[in-house]
Order: structure tokens, then C-alpha cells, then sequence
């Protein structure tokens, strides 16, 4: 059989080859190539460093994160299967379509080396496309710094003390150029003597003003599972998130639009338009995808519930939010 | 050339609400509404869900004038969408009559004995912490879109049918 492999040249890149399992990840100044046993998967290597940094920020997530609709992940929480095809009807009804599971960390410390050293200097696979350079050419440097920021993850709410910090010129955090016009002002907090340490607000939209990353929700408050996690988009998410439980979203500024896929066969379903005060459930078998012609604001609202594991476990987690 | 963006927000009196373009399936599935619009055609402070996962539910309240008291055993977070609301706190004198098991707020047979703990002011995209068995009261002097980040209580009021895109 005549051999498809791509030509990589190594020694003119300078880039690494990286292996988990039966895959194979190369990269040439454009490209990245995932060899399997049924031949060679091709991405864009920015489109592909850009869906690895959220697959490692998140964890593997919660259910399927296809980086396109061809390669993807799914989490089983401990586990995760690496797929190719497996969410394709096309692959998975001509038997093209190979999976294979990994211990999670192992395949994360494989995923964080890759993407270590596949993203070169001035590269930030997390910021939006005008706000960042490019991912192509030979190895140059890394950006490490960027790749490991960690989300801000609150522990009842940001900005209580002990709590994490609200965002601030201070902290680090500038105003992003598409919300220079977004108050900055503080609540007014009128404590009685003896109870400053007990009644708290703060700016969230100020704080999300600062936000330096695209598609990737902090935790600002925890109400028991309920976890509040708002985050700002602009262009392209860069997965296709697909669910294995209901997924809220509450429409904060601007606009987004959804295209919603059938979570197996990635057929088409809907398209939403979200804009400020739309709120919008994502049901547990579809994946999404949105679009943001200008950074929006948005609450991603999840419930962490370990019954919610155990409901995908046994399959009989709620396939909508609301039956009405 | 230099762009100045502007950033869209809506109001309870000012919001353009989006959609769905189905291909297939049943547009229900996405239970679709609008927090402004909830609170535009809500009694005052009516909590009413718009968003529900098991016993969690994010809920669109109408602020206007004065509210009961009420508390929770629980924490809870209120989120101001667009105009001024207080939110008013009272440590109670007695909190035994308060369930630790008992999900979501629930209202108060006037204001408490205890001592006034403070207030808050927010303004749009304020968030407040609503402290566990605390009780607290909200007062907006202009209707506005207060947000509850909750669980599923007394004061919850479903109405899927009246509020979503069917």
C-alpha cells in the first residue's frame, strides 16, 4: 500500500514528535498530522493548539471535546478515550473510527508537553486571533508563561477574603479593548461595625471586563454544586463542546450564536442567537459551538453534583433541562 | 483605524431578545427565554426560574419597592442586570427555626428581631453574597432585573410555558 504519512521534517522545524497509545502527533510549520492505526488525521496547528489549550484548562471537561468533527475526547472523569471518528456517523458507519482510553493524567502530561512545545513565542492559543501572533513556522521559543495560566476558580465568592482576588489593574487584569466602556465601578457596601467581614458584593461585569481569555469560565460563586461561571468569548470557540448533561447558558452582553450538532452524529440541529438576558440550555446529546462577532460576556452556569456523575454512569441523566 | 466598541447591554425596559432557527428536533429542548422579559411581566419580587439543573435553578426576579424578609440555609448570590437595587441584611436573634436540610429561600413573617447588619447598593453587574441564615431584604425605588443564584424553594415559581420559546 502506498505509504500517505506526511513528510515531516524534524530537523528542520525543530519540533517534537509526541505518542499515547497507537496515536502519533507530528506538526510542520502549518499543520498537525494524528497518525492512527487507520491512517493519518490532518488539523490546522492553530486550530489545534487552540482546542488542546481548552481540553487541558478544562480537564477533559465535562463529556466530548471535539477539536473538530473528526478528533476529539471524551471524559469519564478518571479515564478519558481519544478518538478519531467516533463522533462521525461517516467514520463510525464505514468502520473507519478508532478510540482509544488513557488514564487521564497520563494522557494530560502527554497533552501539556505537546502543547508545550508546540506553541512557540508570541503564540497565546487563548486569547482571540487580533490579540495574539501567530502558531505558524519553525520551533521559536515557547509561551509557557500563557499556556499555564489556571482559570480563577472561587471557593464561596471572588473577592471575599481568603477568596480569590477580584480582577484589577493591580492584580494584573487591564480592561479589555472591547469593554473600555464598561463601568468600573464598585457596590456601595454600607457595613454596620462589626460586620464589615460579613456582607460582600462586587463588579462582575468589571471583572469580566478584565478577563485576558477567550472560552474559558472562572468560578465566582458556589452555591452548594451550583457553580456560577462567567467568561468572555470573541470569534470562534474553539471546540465543539459535546454535553453529557445539561449545560445553561445566561446571554450577559453582545451577542453569540450557536451552532448546535446532534452530539453523536454531528448533523445539524439548531442555531441560537443569543443576545444580553437570553438564557439558553444546551441539552445533554447535542454539541455546540459559538460564534462572537465581538467579545461577549457570558454565564456558563454548570452543576458539579457527583449525582450528576453517577446519572451519566447509569444513563439516566436528564436529557433536557425542563420538561414542559 | 482606532474602533470604540460598544458594549451591549439590556434593560427591563430595553432588550431585543434573540432566537432559535430549528433544523430538527423541538425547540423546547432549549428552553429559551429572557431574563428581562421574565421580570418585565413579573408581580415584584417574584422569583421565577429560568434556569433549572436537578434542584439549582438560576431565577429572574422584577425588583420593585420594598421585599419581604427573607432567608436561607444556604448561601445564596443575587446579581443586579440593570438598574439600583439595596439589599439589606439582619442578623437574627434566633435562627433555630431554620432547617439545615431545608433547599431554597423562604419569606419571613415580617422583618426580624436582630441586629442590622448593613446594606449594599448595586448597580448593573453588581453581585451580592446573600449569606446563609441571614435574612435579607431587597428595595429598588424603579423596577429592575435582579438575577438569583439559588436552589429550588418556596419562593420558586415555575412557569416554563409562559416564559420560553415553544
Amino acid at each position: 500500500m502506498t505509504n500517505l504519512t506526511a513528510l515531516v521534517n524534524n530537523e528542520q522545524t525543530g519540533y517534537q514528535n509526541f505518542s499515547a497509545g497507537s496515536f502519533t502527533f507530528r506538526r510542520d510549520e502549518y499543520f498537525a498530522y494524528i497518525d492512527y492505526p487507520g491512517g493519518e488525521y490532518v488539523m490546522p496547528i492553530d486550530a489545534f493548539l487552540k482546542a488542546l489549550m481548552r481540553d487541558i484548562a478544562w480537564g477533559f471537561f465535562y463529556g466530548t471535546v471535539n477539536f473538530d468533527n473528526v478528533f476529539g475526547t471524551t471524559n469519564h472523569y478518571g479515564n478519558v478515550d481519544m478518538f478519531i471518528g467516533s463522533m462521525n456517523e461517516e467514520y463510525v458507519n464505514n468502520g473507519k473510527d478508532f478510540m482509544e482510553n488513557f488514564p487521564s493524567e497520563e494522557l494530560m502530561e502527554i497533552f501539556q508537553a505537546m502543547l508545550s512545545d508546540w506553541t512557540i513565542e508570541g503564540f497565546d492559543p487563548f486569547a482571540a486571533p487580533q490579540e495574539t501572533g501567530t502558531a505558524w513556522g519553525p520551533k521559536n521559543g515557547n509561551n509557557d508563561e500563557a499556556i499555564s495560566r489556571t482559570r480563577q476558580v472561587a471557593q464561596r465568592m471572588i473577592g471575599i477574603p481568603g477568596d480569590t482576588e477580584v480582577r484589577s489593574d493591580e492584580t494584573g487584569y487591564t480592561v479589555n479593548r472591547h469593554f473600555k466602556d464598561v463601568d468600573q465601578s464598585q457596590p456601595v457596601v454600607d457595613a454596620e461595625p462589626g460586620f464589615e467581614d460579613q456582607i460582600h458584593g462586587f463588579n462582575l461585569w468589571a471583572h469580566l471586563s478584565r478577563s485576558d481569555v477567550t472560552w474559558n469560565p472562572s468560578i465566582v460563586s458556589i452555591c452548594k454544586q451550583s457553580l456560577l461561571c462567567p467568561t468572555t468569548e470573541e470569534y470562534i470557540l474553539p471546540v465543539e463542546h459535546g454535553n453529557d448533561r445539561v449545560e445553561w447558558f445566561v446571554q450577559v452582553s453582545d451577542e453569540i450564536i450557536w451552532d448546535i450538532k446532534d452530539g453523536k452524529s454531528s448533523k445539524p440541529r439548531a442555531s441560537l442567537v443569543m443576545r444580553a438576558g437570553d438564557v439558553a440550555c444546551m441539552p445533554a446529546d447535542i454539541r455546540h459551538q459559538g460564534y462572537s462577532p465581538k467579545r461577549s460576556m457570558l454565564i456558563v452556569w454548570e452543576n458539579g453534583s457527583p449525582e450528576i456523575m453517577d446519572k451519566i454512569k447509569d444513563g439516566t441523566v436528564p436529557r433536557v433541562g425542563v420538561e414542559f | 483605524m482606532s474602533v470604540e466598541y460598544k458594549t451591549t447591554f439590556a434593560s427591563i425596559d430595553d432588550y431585543n431578545k434573540g432566537g432559535v432557527q430549528m433544523v430538527s428536533g423541538n425547540i423546547k429542548d432549549y428552553v429559551f427565554s429572557n431574563v428581562y422579559e421574565v421580570a418585565a411581566n413579573a408581580a415584584p419580587y417574584e422569583r421565577i426560574v429560568v434556569a433549572k439543573n436537578l434542584v439549582y435553578t438560576l431565577e429572574s426576579c422584577r425588583a420593585e419597592g420594598e421585599s419581604p424578609w427573607y432567608t436561607c440555609a444556604h448561601d445564596e448570590f443575587a446579581i443586579a442586570f440593570d438598574y439600583d437595587i439595596e439589599v439589606h441584611y439582619i442578623k437574627m436573634d434566633d435562627t433555630s427555626f431554620i432547617d439545615d436540610e431545608k433547599d431554597g429561600s423562604f419569606r419571613l413573617d415580617g422583618k426580624p428581631a436582630g441586629q442590622y447588619m448593613g446594606k449594599i447598593t448595586l448597580n448593573r453587574g453588581h453581585q451580592a453574597l446573600l449569606p446563609e441564615k441571614v435574612a435579607y431584604s431587597f428595595k429598588a425605588a424603579k423596577p429592575a432585573t435582579l438575577v438569583l443564584q439559588a436552589i429550588l424553594g418556596d419562593e420558586s415559581t415555575e412557569k416554563w410555558n409562559d416564559i420560553c420559546l415553544t
